[in-house]
């Protein structure tokens, strides 16, 4: 699950990881009103606006309906603020990684601008925290090369890019910790709080059951603070359940409301672009099935495993869900039963499907297992429009045959 | 004995009085394992299924004898399960529960280490030595006793390869569900070097997806090791990158874990790989019949 960016700094203060104050906000009014308390407890005049959505690249990205403005942006007056807040707030921001469609903004993060002059010089880092699957450790990655895409400094220059895994059950080790801030390159003040910064965030990583913790750029200010200016969190949805008040900071109008919608009745559904919908049980067959659908020169629609009880009821929210797609041409129901008895699906895809009445696009329903023979006969005598295979073969010819 | 279970091999069931546990271990005894009892906290000396329920796996272990445990214990509690199976000097623990923290798994992997013991799963659908022992919730008919491995991150798909071995006119020694998590406890590479070393199976059908470095990793092997036909199908090879496709390990993070990077290794690696899933059976008879 993802959060925003100013939902995840309220949870590193928890455990004592230093940010960058802010406060969320969903109209211009209250982003003055914090502006104010901003420029009052800071003594400066700057600000920063920031508009909070799940995706990357905000600073480089572009408003669609005010296209000269930023989706981060310093401020310096309460005028300014005003401008910025309604140029974003209700508008849609695109950027690298959010696709030509943008995504609509809701909240922006009114935030100090940590980027004043002192007696040292300011600094960006990249720290992030994440699951190594083959070292099956978590591990800390860190460079000197803050503020830019990681994946560009990992390509160009690999030598610049410590890792440092940790030992599953421990936190992260004192000589762990000062080891990272001298390969950051830091002394004195800024060497000790990077110490304390690293180890609080590891924590919090694990308290959190994050599955990614990015803090980028990760801050030196010239005053020897070390603070997280930007953060982005994901948790572990399996974890979710000891979490309850993490669990109700999901924000759903971030996803795709069908996604939505299908989670609802415990289907998982992913949509894609293409113009064959399938619906299948398990995630592995379901995977399998959009690729058997490509070779049959087919795009699939969508990715839905119905999971193991493929009833009248899941096979019809199951229909509906792909149906809302105008793209889908045909749809494809694979299903291997095993515990589950073929016959009791074919009986559930018929119930469903006059249930909906008018589908319009072909229907090929394949099933294989027990009672397969049974669940055929089923579906040829029921008079429905619906094409039925045994084999994954003879489904894949009938998918053929539909596109072209 | 073809693989990690047979005949012989004594389970106890974890989460025995559950309904998951209670339904799969009813199939399990059907199909003729020898399930000599179970676990349930506070339900030991009670009998269930014909069966002792212990408190505890030491005192399942202590009264039965049992050497292989199959967890159905909800998400929250499951690796704490796998950790008990493994102090209690369970040989072989085979996690079904889909749903557990990844740091649980993590602390769990690291924990069972250094005890004498083998973890299958989580999240998948089991072990089944054809005609022998059904340690799992697959179901037992589709898997006609005879000579090819199965490894598989998959449920349903392995179930679809068996089938299909089956209708090629060949069957199955041993198919291992390894699960399709992110931390799980025998990765492809250890299954696949299992069956090379089994004199019971003749060819080995390996089924993964997108995500992690495990393929790649047997594919690498066996090029050095490639004793046997090895068949090879990834699925995902239309999912796109950064969505989670069903399975929690099922994502692709970079250039490395797509299916068509892992299908590429896996050709250079001398492995038959198929493009359809239509072609698994049809394929393994082939490679076969040229190595005959």
């Amino acid at each position: 699950m993802n959060l925003h960016e100013y939902q995840a700094k309220e949870l590193l203060k928890r455990y004592n990881v230093p940010t960058q104050e802010g406060v969320a906000v969903e109209h211009a009014d209250a982003a003055v009103a914090a502006y104010k308390q901003i420029a009052s407890s800071t003594g400066t005049k700057f600000a920063v606006v920031k508009a909070q959505i799940h995706a990357g690249g905000r600073g480089k990205g572009r408003m669609k309906e005010v296209p000269d403005q930023s989706g981060v942006n310093v401020v310096k007056s309460a005028e300014d603020v005003e401008r910025v807040a309604k140029n974003i707030l209700g508008n849609t921001l695109v950027t690298i990684q959010t696709g030509a469609a943008g995504k609509k903004v809701h909240k922006i993060l009114v935030a100090q601008d940590m980027y004043y002059d002192g007696p040292s010089e300011r600094k960006e880092f990249y720290l992030s925290i994440l699951l190594d699957r083959a070292k099956k450790q978590n591990v800390v990655m860190y460079s000197t090369e803050g503020g830019m895409d990681i994946e560009t400094v990992a390509h160009d220059t690999p030598e610049k890019i410590f890792k440092e895994w940790i030992q599953p059950g421990f936190p992260l080790l004192p000589f762990q910790a000062r080891k990272i801030a001298f390969n950051l390159g830091l002394s004195g003040t800024a060497f000790k709080n990077m110490v304390k910064f690293v180890t609080n965030l590891y924590d919090a990583y694990v308290g959190l059951d994050c599955s990614m913790l990015e803090i980028n750029p990760l801050f030196k200010s010239a005053d020897d603070k070390i603070l997280a200016v930007d953060c982005k969190m994901n948790l572990d949805e399996n974890a979710l359940m000891r979490h309850s008040d993490l669990a109700d900071m999901r924000d759903k109008s971030e996803e795709d409301p069908t996604e939505v919608e299908a989670g609802e009745f415990n289907l998982n559904y992913v949509k894609l672009d293409g113009n064959v919908g399938c619906m299948v049980n398990g995630a592995g067959l379901a995977m399998a099935t959009m690729d058997m659908i490509k070779l049959a020169g087919g795009e699939p629609a969508n990715f839905l495993d119905v999971g193991g009880s493929a009833n009248a009821q899941t096979v019809e929210a199951g229909f509906r869900i792909i149906l809302k797609d105008p793209n889908v041409k045909a749809i494809l129901i694979n299903i291997f039963g095993g515990i589950v008895r073929c016959d009791r699906v074919a009986a559930g895809v018929i119930e469903a499907y006059n249930k909906l009445g008018n589908i319009n696009i072909p229907i090929i329903v394949r099933l294989q297992g027990t009672n397969a023979e049974a669940a055929q006969e089923l579906i040829k005598n029921s008079g429905l429009k619906v094409q039925s295979a045994i084999l994954l073969s003879e489904a894949a010819e009938l998918v053929q045959k539909a596109v072209n | 004995m073809a693989v990690l279970i047979n005949k012989d091999s004594k389970v106890i069931v974890q989460g025995f009085t559950g309904t998951e546990g209670t339904f799969h271990a009813t199939q399990m005894i059907e199909y003729g394992t020898n399930v000599v009892g179970g676990v349930t906290p506070a339900k030991g000396g009670t009998s269930h299924l014909e069966r002792p329920v212990f408190n505890t796996v030491k005192d399942a272990v202590d009264g039965t004898g049992a050497d292989v445990s199959i967890i159905f214990v909800p998400p929250a509690f499951a690796a704490d399960a796998v950790m008990e199976a493994a102090d209690a000097g369970i040989k072989v623990i085979i996690c079904i529960t889909e749903g557990i923290p990844v740091q649980d798994m993590v602390k769990a992997r690291e924990y069972i280490k250094s005890r004498n013991c083998r973890l299958i799963g989580p999240n998948c659908p089991g072990v089944i030595t054809a005609g022998e022992a059904k340690v799992g919730i697959m179901p037992g008919f589709v898997f006609k006793p005879g000579r090819i491995g199965v490894v598989s991150k998959s449920g349903t798909l392995t179930y679809e390869a068996a089938d299909q071995v089956v209708k090629a006119g060949l069957g199955i020694s041993t198919a291992i569900g390894i699960g399709g998590d992110p931390i799980i406890g025998t990765t492809t590479k250890e299954a696949v070097e299992m069956f090379m070393n089994d004199p019971e199976t003749d060819g080995i059908i390996m089924i993964g997806e997108i995500g992690g470095t495990m393929e790649a990793e047997a594919a690498k092997w066996l090029k050095d090791n490639m004793r046997k036909p090895v068949v090879g199908f990834i699925a995902g090879q239309t999912a796109p990158p950064g969505r989670r496709m069903g399975h929690a390990g099922a994502i692709i993070g970079g250039a490395d874990d797509t299916a068509a990077a892992k299908m590429k290794i896996m050709r250079e690696c001398g492995i038959h790989v198929v493009d359809s899933p239509a072609n698994i059976g049809k394929t393994m008879a082939q490679a076969l019949a040229v190595t005959a």
